[in-house]
């Protein structure tokens, strides 16, 4: 437990060094807002001007918005680690690899829930959406689909990173594995915006769950490999 | 020589399934001819997960021995997964339009996880041919290989709740085949052709990983020859 407990404490002060320089810059929020911003916009001009529809399309439109942006914002956090060799640095810390992991995710989990909650409410302003209604399964369903994102986009920005081409390489890669992912979170919100009437709520939560559960232990398991190389 | 007796033994028995399953084995009575489809189709749906099962354990014996023969195996592995893998989306694609009126169909979960096993591994192979230096290649590849594999069960989960969590199976599908109901004729074919297109991957994965091995080989005598020539202009200077 004390083990546990001290490794958690580290993996806090990575994921502040990440959260402090994020603040400080702003590198990786304010452009993937504003890029998912976009893409809401595009999505209502490619889909509109029907209400009714845009509507029924907004829970997939939402999920499609954050997973694009965060793809945006996983590649900026790890990009300023690119910088005076602070990569080299990272992996001389005298820890161990999964803290750094950890350290990294929790950085970008909270890139990713703030991204996540702002796109929620302008889909609901934008496309008519009462999010109030039924907040808390919505909240569950943001705050397990960040946690995957950012599981995910933390070990595949670690393996593109140093690539020429990681600016095609990282959603290439991250894209299929997402996919469960973007369908549990799709299914989950839907059915928390109509009031869960066939019961799949929790179902769907459960995958996404699985999916967070699966995704953190292959990538603090294989993150270590990352930093050797 | 031996590997060529092999390449020999998959080609006849490839072409003597394929004759049977086309002129031997009656038509199916619901789909007709186009259910014959399915001999080679699920051969090599069976073959890619095969592949991609290789690839994967073969990036962890990497990341743990060190041992860049099993970075070759595994580069096989994904190479000749993709390629069946594609025939099988393929093969499906032929097959649903007699039989579903479309090329495509979203409700079935196999066509779905299958596209997506493609997008995956084809991710994969580009990402090793972004990575010059041998060994980062196999590392990097080892845990992509490995994520995916890890990713495919989860893919194939949620796709299949994805179509209907209360949804029969859509008719027709290629558990029918292997129904222990399906006359025997039918069965026997399609272990036939699963047996011969097995055999024809066995060759496949050794010519593949041969080809790798020597790749690596030049790759590793140019860049000797690049430090040796760097070494002897360096007094000119």
């Amino acid at each position: 437990m004390s083990t546990l407990r001290r490794e958690a404490g580290l993996a806090m002060a990575v994921a502040r060094k990440d959260a402090l320089a994020e603040l400080r810059g702003r590198h990786a929020t304010v452009s993937a807002l504003f890029f998912a911003a976009v893409v809401l916009l595009l999505f209502g001009f490619a889909l509109g001007p029907d209400s009714a529809r845009l509507a029924a399309a907004a829970p997939g439109l939402l999920w499609l918005a954050v997973v694009f942006a965060g793809i945006l914002a996983v590649n900026r956090l790890h990009l300023l680690e690119t910088e005076d060799g602070a990569l080299e640095q990272l992996a001389l810390y005298p820890v161990p690899r999964r803290v750094i992991y950890a350290g990294k995710a929790i950085g970008g989990f909270a890139v990713m829930l703030v991204l996540a909650l702002v796109v929620l409410g302008a889909v609901g302003v934008l496309f008519a959406i009462d999010i109030a209604a039924a907040w808390f399964p919505l909240l569950v369903t943001v705050v397990l689909g960040a946690a995957g994102i950012a599981a995910v986009g933390t070990f595949y920005a670690g393996v593109t990173v140093r690539l020429r081409a990681r600016e095609v390489m990282l959603p290439l890669l991250m894209l299929p594995v997402l996919a469960p992912l973007l369908l549990g979170a799709v299914k989950a919100t839907a059915a928390a915006l109509a009031g869960d009437p066939f019961g799949e709520l929790g179902a769907w939560l459960q995958l996404l769950v699985a999916f967070d559960v699966i995704m953190i232990v292959a990538g603090a398991a294989t993150y270590g490999f990352l930093l050797e190389d | 020589m031996k590997t060529r007796i092999l390449g020999f033994v998959a080609l006849t028995a490839v072409a003597a399934m394929t004759g049977i399953g086309l002129f031997v084995v009656p038509a199916d009575l619901n789909q007709g001819d186009a259910q014959r489809i399915m001999y080679p189709h699920v051969a090599s749906a069976w073959l890619a997960y095969l592949s991609f099962g290789v690839t994967a354990i073969s990036g962890i014996l990497w990341l743990w021995k060190r041992d860049l023969r099993f970075d070759a195996v595994a580069l096989a592995g994904a190479e000749i997964g993709v390629m069946f893998t594609a025939f099988a989306i393929w093969g499906g694609m032929m097959w649903g339009r007699p039989i579903w009126g479309v090329f495509w169909q979203w409700e079935d979960p196999r066509l779905t996880t299958t596209a997506l096993l493609l997008a995956l591994y084809v991710g994969y192979l580009l990402l090793r041919q972004l990575t010059d230096d041998p060994e980062r290649r196999a590392t990097r590849a080892a845990i992509v290989g490995v994520v995916a594999a890890v990713d495919i069960p989860i893919v194939h989960f949620s796709v299949e709740w994805w179509r209907g969590l209360h949804q029969t199976a859509t008719i027709g599908s290629p558990d029918r085949v292997l129904n222990p109901a399906a006359p025997m004729v039918f069965v026997g074919t399609l272990l036939g052709m699963l047996g011969a297109f097995t055999l024809a991957w066995g060759y496949l994965m050794i010519r593949r990983y041969q080809l790798a091995r020597a790749e690596v080989q030049r790759e590793e005598a140019a860049r000797l020859d690049r430090l040796m020539s760097a070494r002897t202009a360096e007094p000119a200077r």
